[in-house]
């Protein structure tokens, strides 16, 4: 995969002297689904802002496929759909005026076909000819899904794009960014919902207080960081946790019956065959086993916390 | 040059218009027109000509410059304002388009508004008194010049406001005494020497007199001197314009 979007030492000082983020460089591959995690307030939506020319830069360079966003911001932005975090819509325009408005900002030609697919492919078609401020938030933020692919971006920023959003429409947006991805579009989204990130990022990046602190295939990133939590629970009451499971970082549950181990599987060899065999030379007899592996936002959690 | 995104955004700014007819066209024909008949038909009967024109054709180029001014600057200023209040503008930010050319959008989509609208006042002057332009080439030169040059100003107005209460104070406060005191109702030849000369800090004087010399030949300053102090104007307004996109003022973090 060749690089479509790089960042360098870009850091961003407001005139107050808050610096909402610190020098950062960081490279999109053409193709991928980029989730960029962080909590409130750590810069994700400063980044974006920097990128699609919302806000000057302090420091550093935005690349869009080798095209400078300040020197050659026409080629830069041209390729680049911006679904933005708050719902802002012209309210008394039409959905279609709306849409036909952003791709003609743009630069290009009209295409009612290409409209009017889009329209459909996320449920407005029967809202076309409805103004603006009669269609509910989830229908709004499709609108602004649909500007956003209007002109045919090759990358798409989505910020927080199912906040307050339904299911239903979540697991829309899930189908429309699969898609996307699959005609080669490159996606770029913030989410506060770990499990969205989980389900559909081919790498992660965690941003905390203007940091980047790591940049992983998620695959990678849940196999190094991620753990598992193993609970057996056990035939008999255990007065006391045996040495030897002590040794292992066992815990017994106050009703001395459900054992409890945490492991990372990438640092533990014998993982949970050896807990069993040891629970075996104990002489204990196992009544039922369960296992959960920790999500992203486990990690997560423990990225954030451990940096503070 | 994008050239669609010009037409995007001026044909979103006339559908607007459209939208808002009442408004945008009919309110300021119909108060203009009022003062048609009670400063023209009603009392201009009892007043005298002035540089021997009759008073109610005296005042029809000061009032449509009035209505211009105002107009220009309120159309230009809501365009602007409007998409920053409801948080739309990032797509012009976000968008490969120009200052340049988001200026010549929302400016060339103003002041064509004042523009047919200034036309409109002037037919509808004409049912009132009897009208003759001597420099139609030149009434048309000063309403377009000025449509454009106020509607500069507007928009570096609609950057500004950062409330509703800022984009009317401009028009309201400033604006329109100024067109007021600006020789709308009288030729400043007829003010005592120290006011006329004190009416000469008023740029509105030599808008409204190089536009009162296209209908009918006489003026209260040089024609020559008007027009540089138009230009001069919208000239001053680009400048602002220029910085405020340069530095990102009340547009960008």
């Amino acid at each position: 995969m060749s690089t479509i979007l790089s960042i360098s030492d870009l850091s961003k000082t407001y005139k107050g002297g808050f610096t909402a983020l610190h020098p950062l460089s960081l490279d999109i591959e053409r193709g991928e689904i980029f989730a960029l995690l962080g909590p409130n307030g750590a810069g994700k939506t400063t980044l974006i802002s920097i990128i699609c020319g919302l806000v000057n830069a302090s420091t550093g360079r935005v690349a869009v496929d080798g095209h400078d966003s300040i020197a050659g911001f026409r080629r830069a932005r041209e390729q680049i759909g911006l679904v933005p975090q708050e719902l802002a819509t012209e309210s008394f325009e039409t959905v279609w005026a709306t849409v036909s408005f952003s791709r003609g900002l743009f630069g290009k030609p009209p295409n009612p076909a290409l409209i009017e697919k889009l329209l459909r492919d996320l449920s407005l078609w029967d809202k076309k000819d409805n103004k603006i401020l009669t269609l509910s938030g989830g229908m709004k933020r499709r609108v602004m899904i649909a500007k956003a692919l209007s002109h045919e971006p090759r990358i798409l920023f989505l910020d927080e794009p199912t906040a307050g959003v339904d299911v239903d429409l979540r697991r829309d947006m899930w189908r429309l960014v699969r898609r996307l991805k699959e005609s080669g579009v490159t996606i770029i989204l913030t989410t506060h919902y770990i499990e969205e990130a989980e389900e559909m990022a081919d790498r992660i990046g965690v941003i905390n207080r203007g940091r980047l602190m790591l940049v992983e295939e998620k695959d990678a990133l849940m196999r190094k960081l991620g753990r598992k939590q193993v609970t057996v629970t056990l035939a008999s009451q255990l007065a006391a946790l045996p040495p030897r499971l002590a040794e292992r970082g066992a815990r017994l549950g106050d009703d001395g019956r459900a054992l409890t181990w945490i492991y990372e599987p990438a640092r533990v060899q014998a993982g949970m065959p050896g807990l069993l065999a040891d629970i075996a030379a104990e002489g204990l007899t196992v009544a039922d086993i369960d296992t959960r592996r920790s999500s992203l936002e486990d990690i997560f959690v423990d990225l954030v916390k451990g940096a503070q | 040059m994008n050239l669609r995104a010009i037409a995007a955004i001026y044909r979103y700014e006339m559908d607007r218009t459209r939208r808002t007819i009442l408004q945008s066209v009919v309110a300021p024909v119909i108060s203009t027109a009022l003062y048609f008949v009670v400063f023209g038909a009603a009392i201009g009967g009892h007043m005298g000509a002035v540089n021997g024109v009759p008073y109610g054709a005296f005042i029809v180029p000061g009032l449509m410059m009035m209505s211009l001014l105002t107009q220009s600057i309120s159309n230009a200023s809501f365009g602007i304002y409007f998409p920053r209040f409801v948080g739309t503008f990032y797509e012009q930010l976000s968008a490969p388009i120009s200052v340049v050319e988001i200026v010549a959008a929302y400016v060339g989509a103003a002041a064509t508004k004042s523009v047919i609208l200034g036309l409109i006042i002037l037919a509808t002057a004409a049912l009132f008194t009897p009208l003759t332009v001597q420099h139609p080439f030149w009434m048309l030169g000063f309403l377009v010049l000025t449509a454009v040059t106020f509607s500069l100003f507007g928009f570096a107005i609609g950057i500004w406001a950062d409330n509703f209460e800022k984009l009317q104070l401009m028009p309201m406060l400033v604006v329109t005494p100024l067109a007021f005191l600006g020789g709308s109702f009288y030729s400043i030849d007829m003010l005592p020497p120290f006011w006329r000369s004190v009416s000469l800090f008023n740029p509105v004087v030599y808008l409204i007199s190089g536009f009162r010399w296209s209908f009918f030949g006489t003026s209260d300053v040089n024609i020559v001197v008007s027009l540089l102090m138009t230009l001069g104007f919208m000239a001053a307004c680009l400048a602002v314009i220029g910085w405020m996109f340069r530095t990102g003022y009340r547009l960008k973090a």
